[in-house]
């Protein structure tokens, strides 16, 4: 059996100036693994997926995708491997220029070169998927509500039926029945792709619907991972403190 | 202690790092422009939004600048007894200097603005690490089409500026002046030479592609919110009009020594 994980990032540090963001980031995906990478605000989540994507360089370590290192990686041979990758983005990241069906299937026409049409029924296809009618297609991103652009943006990162799909923060500034209604969607649409998924957010309720296995990253490294069951028991101070959202903690004390 | 010595240095250093910057974001964009795929639609897009739209603005500033142009020419001449070379300097004075630079200076407000806030919002709202993460070039995408559209249809909205301010110095001249129509027409044309044209078209390019490079860089470099774009629209505007009468004196020296 191959046991080469989807993904692997291993001594990851990135520093801007002074300020160290990844110090020694380890954490490895299996294939169709769901982790969940949860932490307090600047402590390195968006940092470690713009390094992931490529978006960001990281100063020194690895990052290997289905076993190739892809840190160094440019131009024709980056693009190859962003093509396994799809990003639902915070706030959706929709192309105001474009209607939501050209949006949906931007990846397909520009990144895979398929014709147009066949672009526009996979996109149609993939908006029932989420939820949204063919009536929407035609519509501008910038007239959908924030859960909508939510559903436009996940029908745009599963379109290629990418490998690995990652998720910034997919439930932020929505209400709780609409970030229950993404997380559901987030987790069948993964199920049906066979996807792996990496997630960064600070929605609890998110983590255990989406999680296969939940870590925890603080001052640039992971400091505990487990299955998401084992996540109440884990007996990890700050994971404790975290997930209950006390004032009363580790993370209390750093700030006085 | 305050050192003003080492604050003049950072200054110094903070332009150095910004000519280098500047200058690695134009060999992407050239290198963009020579590489495939070639984004047509979103080429002639561009053209539209920055050729087509721009035309009243431009219109109409080459019209009254013609006008004012003759009355002005006419006053400063009437002093010698030469007003009738009212209509040479007119159209000398429109075809090499105002046309291409007024025009320029429009543009630079109008595109260079919209091109630095479209973009820095895009920047500052993922768009641009969103079509990254599409497997698409952004220069390719985005700067591309507006530095091709900028470059090939500024010399078309000077071409048109200069017929149009032309014919404001002419209005002018027959309803105000008292000229001859065939007589302003005939000096007009007979003193026109094609180096005075072909001197502001290239001169127009050069504008063009600075004022889209201007917009583009702030754009991809803007940073934070709304303040961010704001700034970054401001810079851009800035930038390129100062670009623009610094490569008109150097595009001018160019011509005049040949």
């Amino acid at each position: 059996m191959n046991d080469t994980p989807r993904l692997e990032l291993s001594g990851v540090h990135k520093s801007f100036g002074p300020k160290v963001v990844l110090n020694g980031l380890n954490l490895a995906l299996a294939k169709g693994e769901s982790v969940v990478v949860i932490g307090g605000s600047g402590t390195g989540k968006s940092v470690m997926l713009k390094c992931i994507l490529g978006l960001a360089r990281p100063d020194r370590g690895s990052i290997r995708i289905d076993g190739e290192e892809t840190v160094d990686l440019h131009g024709a041979e980056r693009e190859r491997i962003l093509t396994k990758f799809g990003m639902l983005f915070q706030s959706a990241a929709l192309f105001d220029s474009l209607t939501v069906w050209e949006n949906v299937a931007f990846g397909l026409i520009e990144g895979a070169g398929m014709e147009r049409e066949a672009a526009r029924a996979i996109a149609i296809d993939k908006l029932a998927k989420v939820g949204l009618g063919e009536d929407m297609a035609n519509g501008d991103p910038s007239a959908l509500s924030g859960g909508m652009r939510k559903r436009v943006g996940l029908a745009r990162a599963i379109a290629t039926k990418p490998d690995i799909i990652f998720f910034d923060e997919p439930t932020t500034g929505l209400d709780p029945i609409m970030g229950d209604v993404i997380n559901n969607l987030i987790t069948e649409c993964v199920r049906d792709l066979g996807a792996t998924t990496l997630t960064i957010t600070h929605d609890m309720s998110s983590a255990r619907t989406i999680a296969d296995r939940v870590a925890m990253l603080y001052k640039g490294q992971i400091i505990w991972a487990g299955a998401v069951d084992e996540i109440d028991d884990c007996g990890n101070p700050f994971v404790d403190q975290f997930i209950h959202g006390r004032e009363e903690g580790p993370f209390a004390l750093e700030v006085s | 202690m305050y050192n003003p010595f080492a604050a003049i240095g950072r200054v110094f250093l903070a332009f150095l790092a910004t000519i280098g910057r500047l200058s690695v974001f134009t060999g992407k964009s050239l290198a963009a422009v020579v590489t495939p795929p070639f984004y047509w639609r979103l080429c002639l897009q561009q053209m539209m939004t920055i050729g087509y739209y721009s035309l009243p603005v431009v219109g109409m500033t080459a019209l009254f600048t013609g006008a004012v142009l003759a009355l002005q020419i006419y006053l400063g001449s009437a002093r010698f007894g030469a007003e009738s070379a009212v209509p040479n300097i007119v159209v000398v004075g429109l075809t090499r200097e105002l046309g291409p630079v007024l025009a320029g200076l429009m543009l630079g407000g109008r595109v260079g603005a919209a091109i630095a806030a479209e973009l820095g919002t895009m920047k500052v709202t993922e768009q641009l690490d969103a079509l990254i993460t599409l497997q698409t070039n952004p220069f390719r995408y985005l700067v591309v089409p507006r530095l091709v559209a900028a470059t090939v249809t500024t010399p078309i909205l000077v071409l048109i500026a200069d017929i149009i301010g032309v014919m404001g110095g002419y209005l002018v001249g027959i309803h105000r002046l008292d000229f001859n129509s065939a007589v302003y027409l005939k000096n007009t044309f007979d003193f026109l030479e094609a180096m005075d044209v072909t001197s502001g078209l290239v001169k127009a390019a050069v504008f063009g592609f600075l004022i889209a490079l201007m917009g583009c860089y702030h754009g991809f470099n803007s940073k934070g919110g709304a303040q961010g774009v704001g700034r970054a629209t401001t810079d851009a505007v800035v930038s390129s009009l100062i670009l623009i009468l610094i490569s008109n004196y150097f595009v001018t020296e160019a011509f005049f020594s040949q």
